[in-house]
Protein backbone atom coordinates (compact mmCIF):
# COMPACT_ATOMS: atom_id res chain seq x y z
CA UNK A 1 0.00 0.00 0.00
CA UNK A 2 1.37 3.40 -0.93
CA UNK A 3 2.10 5.74 1.90
CA UNK A 4 -0.63 8.15 0.82
CA UNK A 5 -3.33 5.52 0.68
CA UNK A 6 -2.06 4.20 4.01
CA UNK A 7 -2.36 7.70 5.45
CA UNK A 8 -5.88 8.11 4.08
CA UNK A 9 -7.01 4.69 5.24
CA UNK A 10 -5.62 5.02 8.77
CA UNK A 11 -6.82 8.59 9.13
CA UNK A 12 -10.33 7.59 8.14
CA UNK A 13 -10.20 4.74 10.67
CA UNK A 14 -9.20 7.25 13.35
CA UNK A 15 -11.95 9.59 12.14
CA UNK A 16 -14.50 6.80 12.51
CA UNK A 17 -13.28 6.20 16.06
CA UNK A 18 -13.70 9.86 16.96
CA UNK A 19 -17.13 10.12 15.38
CA UNK A 20 -18.14 6.98 17.25
CA UNK A 21 -17.17 8.71 20.49
CA UNK A 22 -19.32 11.70 19.56
CA UNK A 23 -22.24 9.47 18.69
CA UNK A 24 -21.96 7.50 21.94
CA UNK A 25 -21.38 10.54 24.14
CA UNK A 26 -23.10 13.47 22.45
CA UNK A 27 -23.50 15.40 25.72
CA UNK A 28 -20.03 17.02 25.61
CA UNK A 29 -20.66 18.33 22.11
CA UNK A 30 -24.19 19.47 22.86
CA UNK A 31 -23.12 21.23 26.06
CA UNK A 32 -20.61 23.23 24.10
CA UNK A 33 -23.29 24.27 21.59
CA UNK A 34 -25.41 25.50 24.45
CA UNK A 35 -23.17 28.53 25.08
CA UNK A 36 -23.63 30.19 21.67
CA UNK A 37 -27.33 29.33 21.53
CA UNK A 38 -28.01 30.78 24.99
CA UNK A 39 -26.00 33.89 24.12
CA UNK A 40 -27.96 34.26 20.88
CA UNK A 41 -31.32 34.09 22.62
CA UNK A 42 -30.16 36.26 25.52
CA UNK A 43 -28.76 39.04 23.37
CA UNK A 44 -31.67 39.05 20.94
CA UNK A 45 -34.61 38.68 23.31
CA UNK A 46 -33.30 40.22 26.51
CA UNK A 47 -30.80 42.87 25.43
CA UNK A 48 -32.02 43.12 21.85
CA UNK A 49 -33.82 46.49 22.10
CA UNK A 50 -30.87 48.29 23.66
CA UNK A 51 -28.28 46.65 21.43
CA UNK A 52 -30.24 47.42 18.27
CA UNK A 53 -30.51 51.06 19.27
CA UNK A 54 -26.74 51.08 19.71
CA UNK A 55 -25.76 49.75 16.31
CA UNK A 56 -28.32 51.05 13.85
CA UNK A 57 -27.78 54.70 14.64
CA UNK A 58 -31.15 54.63 16.40
CA UNK A 59 -34.48 53.37 15.20
CA UNK A 60 -33.32 49.84 14.40
CA UNK A 61 -35.45 47.06 15.83
CA UNK A 62 -34.47 43.75 17.30
CA UNK A 63 -34.00 42.09 13.90
CA UNK A 64 -31.20 44.49 12.97
CA UNK A 65 -29.22 43.33 15.98
CA UNK A 66 -30.04 39.70 15.23
CA UNK A 67 -28.47 40.16 11.81
CA UNK A 68 -25.44 41.85 13.35
CA UNK A 69 -25.01 39.16 16.01
CA UNK A 70 -25.33 35.93 14.00
CA UNK A 71 -21.99 35.96 12.10
CA UNK A 72 -20.08 36.45 15.36
CA UNK A 73 -22.01 33.73 17.11
CA UNK A 74 -21.38 31.28 14.28
CA UNK A 75 -17.67 31.82 14.78
CA UNK A 76 -18.08 31.60 18.52
CA UNK A 77 -19.74 28.23 17.98
CA UNK A 78 -16.53 27.04 16.39
CA UNK A 79 -14.45 28.42 19.25
CA UNK A 80 -16.69 26.67 21.73
CA UNK A 81 -16.60 23.37 19.86
CA UNK A 82 -12.81 23.39 19.75
CA UNK A 83 -12.68 23.62 23.55
CA UNK A 84 -14.28 20.19 23.41
CA UNK A 85 -11.48 19.14 21.07
CA UNK A 86 -8.79 20.28 23.51
CA UNK A 87 -10.50 18.45 26.38
CA UNK A 88 -10.99 15.19 24.50
CA UNK A 89 -7.47 15.27 23.08
CA UNK A 90 -5.97 15.66 26.55
CA UNK A 91 -8.16 12.83 27.84
CA UNK A 92 -7.30 10.65 24.87
CA UNK A 93 -3.55 11.22 25.15
CA UNK A 94 -3.52 10.00 28.73
CA UNK A 95 -5.17 6.73 27.66
CA UNK A 96 -3.21 3.60 26.95
CA UNK A 97 -4.87 3.25 23.56
CA UNK A 98 -2.73 6.06 22.14
CA UNK A 99 0.39 4.24 23.34
CA UNK A 100 -0.95 1.20 21.53
CA UNK A 101 -1.39 3.20 18.32
CA UNK A 102 2.21 4.35 18.64
CA UNK A 103 3.47 0.77 18.68
CA UNK A 104 1.45 -0.22 15.61
CA UNK A 105 2.60 -0.01 12.02
CA UNK A 106 0.09 2.66 11.10
CA UNK A 107 0.53 6.04 9.50
CA UNK A 108 1.81 8.07 12.41
CA UNK A 109 0.01 11.27 11.60
CA UNK A 110 -3.35 9.51 11.27
CA UNK A 111 -4.09 9.83 14.99
CA UNK A 112 -3.99 13.62 14.71
CA UNK A 113 -5.45 13.94 11.22
CA UNK A 114 -8.43 11.76 12.10
CA UNK A 115 -8.98 13.83 15.21
CA UNK A 116 -8.79 17.15 13.36
CA UNK A 117 -11.11 16.10 10.54
CA UNK A 118 -13.60 14.78 13.10
CA UNK A 119 -13.47 18.01 15.09
CA UNK A 120 -13.89 20.17 12.00
CA UNK A 121 -16.95 18.13 11.01
CA UNK A 122 -18.29 18.57 14.53
CA UNK A 123 -17.71 22.33 14.40
CA UNK A 124 -19.42 22.61 11.04
CA UNK A 125 -22.36 20.58 12.32
CA UNK A 126 -22.53 22.94 15.31
CA UNK A 127 -22.48 25.97 13.02
CA UNK A 128 -25.33 24.50 10.98
CA UNK A 129 -27.34 23.86 14.16
CA UNK A 130 -26.78 27.33 15.61
CA UNK A 131 -27.44 28.82 12.17
CA UNK A 132 -30.72 26.93 12.04
CA UNK A 133 -31.72 28.38 15.41
CA UNK A 134 -30.84 31.84 14.10
CA UNK A 135 -32.95 31.35 11.00
CA UNK A 136 -35.79 30.03 13.13
CA UNK A 137 -35.86 33.24 15.15
CA UNK A 138 -35.77 35.42 12.08
CA UNK A 139 -32.22 35.73 10.73
CA UNK A 140 -32.14 36.25 6.97
CA UNK A 141 -29.30 36.79 4.55
CA UNK A 142 -31.38 37.50 1.52
CA UNK A 143 -28.87 39.63 -0.30
CA UNK A 144 -26.18 36.95 -0.41
CA UNK A 145 -25.45 35.22 -3.72
CA UNK A 146 -24.71 31.50 -3.98
CA UNK A 147 -21.03 32.31 -4.37
CA UNK A 148 -21.09 34.40 -1.21
CA UNK A 149 -22.79 31.58 0.67
CA UNK A 150 -20.11 29.22 -0.55
CA UNK A 151 -17.34 31.64 0.44
CA UNK A 152 -18.96 32.06 3.86
CA UNK A 153 -19.05 28.30 4.32
CA UNK A 154 -15.44 28.02 3.17
CA UNK A 155 -14.39 30.67 5.65
CA UNK A 156 -16.14 28.85 8.50
CA UNK A 157 -14.39 25.60 7.59
CA UNK A 158 -11.06 27.40 7.40
CA UNK A 159 -11.56 28.95 10.84
CA UNK A 160 -12.62 25.60 12.24
CA UNK A 161 -9.48 23.99 10.82
CA UNK A 162 -7.20 26.67 12.27
CA UNK A 163 -8.77 26.66 15.73
CA UNK A 164 -8.92 22.85 15.82
CA UNK A 165 -5.19 22.46 15.16
CA UNK A 166 -4.47 25.00 17.90
CA UNK A 167 -6.88 23.18 20.23
CA UNK A 168 -5.18 19.85 19.52
CA UNK A 169 -1.86 21.35 20.58
CA UNK A 170 -3.48 22.83 23.68
CA UNK A 171 -4.99 19.46 24.52
CA UNK A 172 -1.64 17.76 24.18
CA UNK A 173 0.25 20.13 26.47
CA UNK A 174 -2.48 19.80 29.10
CA UNK A 175 -1.96 17.05 31.66
CA UNK A 176 -5.69 16.56 32.25
CA UNK A 177 -9.15 17.58 31.11
CA UNK A 178 -9.46 20.50 33.55
CA UNK A 179 -6.16 21.99 32.43
CA UNK A 180 -7.17 21.54 28.81
CA UNK A 181 -10.42 23.37 29.29
CA UNK A 182 -8.57 26.21 31.04
CA UNK A 183 -5.87 26.41 28.42
CA UNK A 184 -8.46 26.53 25.66
CA UNK A 185 -10.38 29.34 27.31
CA UNK A 186 -9.06 32.01 24.89
CA UNK A 187 -10.96 30.23 22.14
CA UNK A 188 -14.23 31.31 23.71
CA UNK A 189 -13.07 34.53 25.38
CA UNK A 190 -11.61 36.06 22.23
CA UNK A 191 -14.98 36.20 20.44
CA UNK A 192 -16.36 38.14 23.44
CA UNK A 193 -13.79 40.86 22.90
CA UNK A 194 -14.22 40.97 19.13
CA UNK A 195 -16.76 42.73 16.98
CA UNK A 196 -19.19 39.86 17.58
CA UNK A 197 -21.45 41.72 19.99
CA UNK A 198 -20.67 45.38 19.45
CA UNK A 199 -18.82 47.21 16.67
CA UNK A 200 -15.17 47.91 17.34
CA UNK A 201 -15.86 51.64 16.89
CA UNK A 202 -18.07 51.51 19.96
CA UNK A 203 -15.19 50.30 22.15
CA UNK A 204 -12.79 52.52 24.10
CA UNK A 205 -9.90 53.78 21.99
CA UNK A 206 -7.13 51.89 23.79
CA UNK A 207 -8.96 48.62 23.35
CA UNK A 208 -9.76 48.97 19.65
CA UNK A 209 -6.45 47.63 18.26
CA UNK A 210 -6.83 44.51 20.38
CA UNK A 211 -10.36 43.93 19.20
CA UNK A 212 -9.61 44.82 15.62
CA UNK A 213 -6.57 42.68 14.91
CA UNK A 214 -7.27 39.54 16.91
CA UNK A 215 -8.23 36.57 14.72
CA UNK A 216 -11.96 36.63 15.34
CA UNK A 217 -12.79 40.20 14.29
CA UNK A 218 -11.52 39.95 10.70
CA UNK A 219 -13.29 36.62 10.28
CA UNK A 220 -16.52 38.01 11.71
CA UNK A 221 -16.36 41.12 9.54
CA UNK A 222 -15.68 39.01 6.46
CA UNK A 223 -18.59 36.72 7.24
CA UNK A 224 -20.84 39.74 7.83
CA UNK A 225 -19.81 41.17 4.51
CA UNK A 226 -20.48 37.91 2.68
CA UNK A 227 -23.88 37.29 4.27
CA UNK A 228 -25.18 40.82 4.81
CA UNK A 229 -23.33 42.88 2.23
CA UNK A 230 -21.38 45.09 4.63
CA UNK A 231 -17.91 46.40 3.80
CA UNK A 232 -15.22 43.66 3.96
CA UNK A 233 -12.15 45.64 2.95
CA UNK A 234 -8.86 44.40 4.35
CA UNK A 235 -10.65 42.01 6.69
CA UNK A 236 -10.94 39.32 4.00
CA UNK A 237 -7.21 38.80 3.40
CA UNK A 238 -6.54 39.35 7.11
CA UNK A 239 -8.99 36.59 8.07
CA UNK A 240 -7.52 34.15 5.57
CA UNK A 241 -3.99 35.01 6.70
CA UNK A 242 -4.92 34.41 10.35
CA UNK A 243 -6.45 31.06 9.46
CA UNK A 244 -3.50 29.88 7.41
CA UNK A 245 -1.05 31.12 10.03
CA UNK A 246 -2.85 29.43 12.92
CA UNK A 247 -3.31 26.23 10.94
CA UNK A 248 0.40 26.05 10.15
CA UNK A 249 1.39 26.91 13.70
CA UNK A 250 -1.08 24.47 15.22
CA UNK A 251 -0.08 21.70 12.81
CA UNK A 252 3.64 21.87 13.50
CA UNK A 253 3.13 22.43 17.21
CA UNK A 254 0.80 19.44 17.55
CA UNK A 255 3.00 17.27 15.38
CA UNK A 256 6.13 17.97 17.39
CA UNK A 257 4.23 17.36 20.63
CA UNK A 258 2.96 14.05 19.30
CA UNK A 259 6.40 12.95 18.17
CA UNK A 260 7.90 13.53 21.58
CA UNK A 261 8.49 10.40 23.63
CA UNK A 262 5.44 9.87 25.83
CA UNK A 263 6.02 9.89 29.55
CA UNK B 1 27.10 -25.26 35.55
CA UNK B 2 27.69 -21.58 36.08
CA UNK B 3 30.35 -20.89 38.58
CA UNK B 4 29.65 -17.27 39.34
CA UNK B 5 26.49 -15.39 40.03
CA UNK B 6 27.03 -12.97 37.18
CA UNK B 7 27.55 -15.50 34.45
CA UNK B 8 24.83 -16.17 31.97
CA UNK B 9 24.82 -19.77 31.03
CA UNK B 10 24.35 -20.95 27.53
CA UNK B 11 25.50 -24.45 28.25
CA UNK B 12 24.56 -25.96 24.90
CA UNK B 13 27.46 -24.07 23.37
CA UNK B 14 26.18 -24.62 19.82
CA UNK B 15 25.24 -21.88 17.34
CA UNK B 16 22.60 -19.55 18.73
CA UNK B 17 19.10 -19.87 17.28
CA UNK B 18 17.79 -16.79 15.43
CA UNK B 19 16.92 -14.08 17.92
CA UNK B 20 13.45 -12.57 18.10
CA UNK B 21 14.86 -9.84 20.28
CA UNK B 22 18.48 -8.92 20.78
CA UNK B 23 19.95 -5.94 22.51
CA UNK B 24 23.41 -4.73 23.33
CA UNK B 25 24.12 -2.09 25.94
CA UNK B 26 20.67 -0.51 26.04
CA UNK B 27 20.69 2.59 28.18
CA UNK B 28 18.06 5.06 29.23
CA UNK B 29 17.97 7.78 31.81
CA UNK B 30 15.43 10.36 32.84
CA UNK B 31 17.33 13.41 34.01
CA UNK B 32 19.84 12.26 36.61
CA UNK B 33 18.13 8.97 37.15
CA UNK B 34 19.59 6.08 35.17
CA UNK B 35 16.80 3.62 34.52
CA UNK B 36 18.59 1.19 32.23
CA UNK B 37 22.32 0.97 32.59
CA UNK B 38 23.44 -1.25 29.72
CA UNK B 39 21.11 -4.16 29.04
CA UNK B 40 22.10 -7.09 26.85
CA UNK B 41 19.42 -9.50 25.68
CA UNK B 42 19.22 -12.46 23.35
CA UNK B 43 15.79 -14.02 23.10
CA UNK B 44 15.39 -16.97 20.71
CA UNK B 45 12.34 -16.99 18.48
CA UNK B 46 9.45 -19.03 19.83
CA UNK B 47 10.50 -18.84 23.46
CA UNK B 48 9.10 -17.14 26.52
CA UNK B 49 11.39 -14.66 28.15
CA UNK B 50 10.65 -13.08 31.50
CA UNK B 51 12.20 -9.90 32.72
CA UNK B 52 11.91 -10.16 36.45
CA UNK B 53 12.41 -7.35 38.85
CA UNK B 54 10.93 -5.29 41.62
CA UNK B 55 8.97 -2.11 40.99
CA UNK B 56 11.15 0.60 39.55
CA UNK B 57 13.82 -1.78 38.28
CA UNK B 58 13.32 -0.56 34.70
CA UNK B 59 11.17 -3.37 33.30
CA UNK B 60 8.55 -1.10 31.75
CA UNK B 61 11.23 1.17 30.31
CA UNK B 62 12.83 -1.83 28.62
CA UNK B 63 9.50 -2.84 27.09
CA UNK B 64 8.79 0.73 25.97
CA UNK B 65 12.16 0.94 24.21
CA UNK B 66 11.94 -2.47 22.55
CA UNK B 67 8.38 -1.80 21.39
CA UNK B 68 9.48 1.53 19.83
CA UNK B 69 7.33 3.61 22.15
CA UNK B 70 10.32 5.60 23.38
CA UNK B 71 13.89 5.93 22.20
CA UNK B 72 16.97 4.61 23.98
CA UNK B 73 19.81 6.92 25.00
CA UNK B 74 22.45 4.37 24.06
CA UNK B 75 22.97 0.85 22.82
CA UNK B 76 21.36 -1.03 19.98
CA UNK B 77 18.53 -3.47 19.68
CA UNK B 78 16.94 -5.55 17.01
CA UNK B 79 13.42 -6.87 17.18
CA UNK B 80 12.28 -9.40 14.57
CA UNK B 81 15.50 -8.65 12.73
CA UNK B 82 14.89 -4.91 12.44
CA UNK B 83 16.76 -2.16 14.19
CA UNK B 84 14.45 -0.37 16.61
CA UNK B 85 16.04 3.01 15.94
CA UNK B 86 16.31 2.94 12.17
CA UNK B 87 13.30 0.81 11.12
CA UNK B 88 10.70 1.29 13.84
CA UNK B 89 7.80 0.72 11.43
CA UNK B 90 9.15 -2.71 10.45
CA UNK B 91 9.47 -3.57 14.14
CA UNK B 92 5.92 -2.38 14.79
CA UNK B 93 4.60 -4.56 11.97
CA UNK B 94 6.01 -7.65 13.71
CA UNK B 95 5.09 -7.00 17.32
CA UNK B 96 2.08 -6.76 19.58
CA UNK B 97 2.21 -4.85 22.83
CA UNK B 98 0.05 -5.09 25.90
CA UNK B 99 1.23 -2.45 28.30
CA UNK B 100 0.90 -2.36 32.03
CA UNK B 101 -1.94 0.10 31.80
CA UNK B 102 -4.97 -0.87 29.88
CA UNK B 103 -4.73 0.07 26.20
CA UNK B 104 -8.38 -0.32 25.33
CA UNK B 105 -10.74 2.45 24.30
CA UNK B 106 -13.20 2.56 27.19
CA UNK B 107 -15.73 4.69 25.34
CA UNK B 108 -16.51 2.07 22.71
CA UNK B 109 -17.55 -1.57 22.99
CA UNK B 110 -15.22 -4.53 23.13
CA UNK B 111 -16.24 -5.53 19.63
CA UNK B 112 -15.65 -2.02 18.30
CA UNK B 113 -12.21 -2.05 19.90
CA UNK B 114 -11.44 -5.26 18.05
CA UNK B 115 -12.78 -3.95 14.74
CA UNK B 116 -10.71 -0.80 15.21
CA UNK B 117 -7.61 -2.98 15.45
CA UNK B 118 -8.69 -4.97 12.39
CA UNK B 119 -9.07 -1.74 10.42
CA UNK B 120 -5.66 -0.51 11.52
CA UNK B 121 -4.16 -3.81 10.40
CA UNK B 122 -5.89 -3.26 7.05
CA UNK B 123 -7.88 -6.44 7.20
CA UNK B 124 -10.85 -6.63 4.89
CA UNK B 125 -14.22 -6.01 6.51
CA UNK B 126 -15.10 -9.67 6.32
CA UNK B 127 -11.74 -10.84 7.65
CA UNK B 128 -11.93 -8.24 10.43
CA UNK B 129 -15.31 -9.54 11.54
CA UNK B 130 -14.08 -13.12 11.45
CA UNK B 131 -10.95 -12.42 13.50
CA UNK B 132 -12.93 -10.30 15.95
CA UNK B 133 -15.56 -12.98 16.52
CA UNK B 134 -12.91 -15.66 16.86
CA UNK B 135 -10.76 -13.80 19.37
CA UNK B 136 -13.71 -12.58 21.43
CA UNK B 137 -14.87 -16.18 21.64
CA UNK B 138 -11.40 -17.44 22.53
CA UNK B 139 -11.05 -14.93 25.34
CA UNK B 140 -14.54 -15.45 26.71
CA UNK B 141 -15.75 -11.99 25.78
CA UNK B 142 -18.52 -12.84 23.32
CA UNK B 143 -21.28 -12.07 25.82
CA UNK B 144 -19.73 -8.72 26.69
CA UNK B 145 -18.88 -7.81 23.09
CA UNK B 146 -21.60 -5.19 22.76
CA UNK B 147 -20.90 -3.48 26.09
CA UNK B 148 -18.62 -0.45 26.48
CA UNK B 149 -15.14 -1.56 27.52
CA UNK B 150 -15.26 0.87 30.46
CA UNK B 151 -17.82 -1.43 32.11
CA UNK B 152 -15.48 -4.45 31.99
CA UNK B 153 -13.85 -5.95 35.08
CA UNK B 154 -10.06 -5.82 35.43
CA UNK B 155 -9.62 -9.35 34.13
CA UNK B 156 -11.95 -8.75 31.17
CA UNK B 157 -10.14 -5.56 30.23
CA UNK B 158 -6.84 -7.38 30.32
CA UNK B 159 -8.23 -10.16 28.14
CA UNK B 160 -9.65 -7.64 25.68
CA UNK B 161 -6.29 -5.89 25.72
CA UNK B 162 -4.49 -9.08 24.74
CA UNK B 163 -7.15 -10.01 22.20
CA UNK B 164 -6.60 -6.61 20.55
CA UNK B 165 -2.86 -7.24 20.55
CA UNK B 166 -3.40 -10.52 18.70
CA UNK B 167 -5.52 -9.11 15.88
CA UNK B 168 -2.64 -8.62 13.49
CA UNK B 169 -1.09 -12.01 14.28
CA UNK B 170 2.13 -10.59 15.76
CA UNK B 171 5.21 -12.83 15.84
CA UNK B 172 6.54 -11.24 19.01
CA UNK B 173 4.37 -10.17 21.91
CA UNK B 174 5.39 -7.88 24.73
CA UNK B 175 3.36 -8.27 27.91
CA UNK B 176 4.21 -5.75 30.58
CA UNK B 177 3.12 -7.18 33.93
CA UNK B 178 0.19 -9.05 32.41
CA UNK B 179 -1.18 -10.30 35.72
CA UNK B 180 -0.58 -7.37 38.04
CA UNK B 181 -3.81 -6.54 39.79
CA UNK B 182 -5.62 -9.69 38.68
CA UNK B 183 -7.27 -12.14 41.04
CA UNK B 184 -5.78 -15.65 41.23
CA UNK B 185 -8.30 -17.10 38.81
CA UNK B 186 -7.72 -14.43 36.19
CA UNK B 187 -4.00 -14.86 36.70
CA UNK B 188 -4.22 -18.55 35.90
CA UNK B 189 -6.33 -17.75 32.87
CA UNK B 190 -3.64 -15.36 31.72
CA UNK B 191 -0.96 -18.01 32.17
CA UNK B 192 -3.01 -20.36 30.05
CA UNK B 193 -3.28 -17.69 27.38
CA UNK B 194 0.48 -17.19 27.35
CA UNK B 195 1.08 -20.93 27.04
CA UNK B 196 -1.30 -21.13 24.10
CA UNK B 197 0.45 -18.25 22.38
CA UNK B 198 3.78 -19.97 22.71
CA UNK B 199 2.46 -23.27 21.46
CA UNK B 200 1.42 -21.36 18.35
CA UNK B 201 5.04 -20.31 17.79
CA UNK B 202 4.83 -16.75 19.10
CA UNK B 203 7.74 -15.29 21.02
CA UNK B 204 6.63 -13.80 24.31
CA UNK B 205 8.56 -11.14 26.21
CA UNK B 206 6.95 -10.61 29.56
CA UNK B 207 7.80 -8.62 32.61
CA UNK B 208 6.74 -9.61 36.04
CA UNK B 209 7.50 -9.00 39.65
CA UNK B 210 6.27 -12.45 40.59
CA UNK B 211 8.91 -15.15 40.75
CA UNK B 212 6.27 -17.80 40.60
CA UNK B 213 4.99 -16.40 37.34
CA UNK B 214 8.41 -16.35 35.70
CA UNK B 215 8.98 -19.89 36.97
CA UNK B 216 5.64 -21.05 35.54
CA UNK B 217 5.93 -19.50 32.13
CA UNK B 218 9.40 -18.57 31.07
CA UNK B 219 12.05 -20.56 29.27
CA UNK B 220 14.57 -17.99 30.31
CA UNK B 221 14.50 -15.40 33.02
CA UNK B 222 16.59 -12.28 33.43
CA UNK B 223 16.66 -10.60 36.80
CA UNK B 224 16.70 -6.84 36.37
CA UNK B 225 18.05 -4.86 39.26
CA UNK B 226 18.98 -1.19 39.32
CA UNK B 227 18.94 -0.99 35.54
CA UNK B 228 21.26 -3.94 35.05
CA UNK B 229 20.70 -7.61 34.43
CA UNK B 230 21.88 -9.25 37.62
CA UNK B 231 21.54 -12.79 36.31
CA UNK B 232 20.03 -14.67 33.44
CA UNK B 233 19.15 -18.28 32.83
CA UNK B 234 16.38 -20.84 33.11
CA UNK B 235 14.51 -20.95 36.41
CA UNK B 236 16.55 -23.99 37.38
CA UNK B 237 19.84 -22.41 36.41
CA UNK B 238 19.04 -19.35 38.42
CA UNK B 239 18.17 -21.44 41.42
CA UNK B 240 21.47 -23.23 41.14
CA UNK B 241 23.32 -19.92 41.10
CA UNK B 242 22.65 -19.67 44.78
CA UNK B 243 24.57 -22.13 46.93
CA UNK B 244 22.61 -24.27 49.34
CA UNK B 245 21.18 -27.02 47.19
CA UNK B 246 21.62 -30.50 48.62
CA UNK B 247 20.18 -33.96 48.84
CA UNK B 248 19.32 -35.14 52.32
CA UNK B 249 19.28 -38.81 53.24
CA UNK B 250 17.75 -39.86 56.52
CA UNK B 251 18.13 -43.25 58.17
CA UNK B 252 16.43 -45.00 61.07
CA UNK B 253 19.04 -47.74 61.43
CA UNK B 254 22.32 -46.40 62.91
CA UNK B 255 24.30 -49.18 61.20
CA UNK B 256 22.95 -48.27 57.79
CA UNK B 257 23.67 -44.65 58.55
CA UNK B 258 27.30 -45.39 59.42
CA UNK B 259 27.93 -47.48 56.35
CA UNK B 260 26.35 -44.80 54.15
CA UNK B 261 28.50 -42.13 55.74
CA UNK B 262 31.50 -44.31 54.99
CA UNK B 263 30.52 -44.65 51.33
CA UNK B 264 29.67 -40.98 50.82
CA UNK B 265 32.71 -39.19 52.12
CA UNK B 266 31.70 -35.74 50.84
CA UNK B 267 28.43 -35.82 52.80
CA UNK B 268 27.91 -33.60 55.79
CA UNK B 269 26.94 -35.76 58.75
CA UNK B 270 24.22 -35.15 61.26
CA UNK B 271 24.83 -37.99 63.70
CA UNK B 272 21.96 -37.13 65.99
CA UNK B 273 19.34 -37.13 63.26
CA UNK B 274 21.06 -39.96 61.41
CA UNK B 275 21.01 -37.78 58.31
CA UNK B 276 23.51 -37.07 55.54
CA UNK B 277 23.56 -33.96 53.36
CA UNK B 278 25.15 -34.30 49.95
CA UNK B 279 25.74 -30.92 48.30
CA UNK B 280 24.50 -30.66 44.75
CA UNK B 281 22.47 -28.70 42.31
CA UNK B 282 19.51 -31.06 42.32
CA UNK B 283 19.69 -31.96 38.63
CA UNK B 284 18.30 -35.25 37.46
CA UNK B 285 21.71 -36.36 36.27
CA UNK B 286 23.34 -35.70 39.58
CA UNK B 287 20.52 -37.36 41.46
CA UNK B 288 20.77 -40.43 39.27
CA UNK B 289 24.50 -40.79 39.85
CA UNK B 290 23.93 -40.44 43.57
CA UNK B 291 21.25 -43.13 43.51
CA UNK B 292 23.57 -45.37 41.49
CA UNK B 293 26.26 -44.98 44.10
CA UNK B 294 23.81 -45.77 46.87
CA UNK B 295 22.59 -48.85 45.00
CA UNK B 296 26.06 -50.16 44.29
CA UNK B 297 27.01 -49.65 47.93
CA UNK B 298 23.84 -51.46 48.97
CA UNK B 299 22.59 -48.51 50.99
CA UNK B 300 18.89 -47.90 51.41
CA UNK B 301 17.89 -44.61 52.99
CA UNK B 302 14.54 -44.36 54.70
CA UNK B 303 13.92 -40.91 53.32
CA UNK B 304 15.41 -38.92 50.48
CA UNK B 305 14.65 -35.26 49.93
CA UNK B 306 16.03 -32.79 47.39
CA UNK B 307 16.51 -29.24 48.61
CA UNK B 308 16.95 -26.48 46.07
CA UNK B 309 16.91 -22.82 46.94
CA UNK B 310 13.75 -21.37 45.40
CA UNK B 311 13.62 -18.33 43.16
CA UNK B 312 12.88 -16.15 46.13
CA UNK B 313 16.29 -16.98 47.52
CA UNK B 314 17.86 -16.22 44.18
CA UNK B 315 15.97 -13.02 43.82
CA UNK B 316 16.84 -11.70 47.23
CA UNK B 317 20.44 -12.80 46.95
CA UNK B 318 20.83 -11.05 43.59
CA UNK B 319 18.92 -7.91 44.33
CA UNK B 320 20.16 -7.42 47.87
CA UNK B 321 16.99 -8.18 49.79
CA UNK B 322 16.70 -8.19 53.53
CA UNK B 323 19.60 -9.51 55.59
CA UNK B 324 17.66 -12.45 56.82
CA UNK B 325 16.85 -13.80 53.41
CA UNK B 326 20.35 -13.15 52.13
CA UNK B 327 21.69 -15.24 54.95
CA UNK B 328 19.26 -17.95 54.11
CA UNK B 329 20.24 -17.83 50.49
CA UNK B 330 23.97 -18.14 51.10
CA UNK B 331 23.63 -20.55 53.98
Amino acid sequence: MSSLSLAVRDSSTMLRRNLLHVRRYPSLTLNLLLTPIVLLLLFVYVFGEVMSAGIGGGGADRSAYLAYLVPGLLLMTIGSATIGTAVSVSMDMSEGIIARFRTMAIHRGSVLVGRVVGSVLQSVAGVVLVGAVAVAIGFRAEGATALEWLAAFGLLVLVALALTWIAVGMGMVSPNAEAASNNALPLIVLPLVSSAFVPVEAMPGWFRPIAEYQPFTPAIETLRGLLLGTEIGHNGPLAVAWCLGLTTLGYFWSKSLFNRDPR
Amino acid sequence: MPSSVMSTSNSSGGPRPPAAVSAVGLRKSYGDKTVLDGIDLHIPAGSVFALLGPNGAGKTTAVKILSTLIGADGGRAQVAGHDIATSPQAVRAAIGVTGQFSAVDGLITGEENMLLMADLHHLSRREGRRVTAELLERFGLTDAAKKPASTYSGGMRRRLDIAMTLVGGPRIIFLDEPTTGLDPRSRHNMWQIVRELVSGGTTVFLTTQYLEEADELADRIAVLHDGRIAAEGSAGELKRLVPGGHVRLRFTDPAAYRSAAGALREAARDDEALALSIPGDGTQRELRSLLDRLDSAGIEADELTVHTPDLDDVFFALTGGTDQTSEEAVR
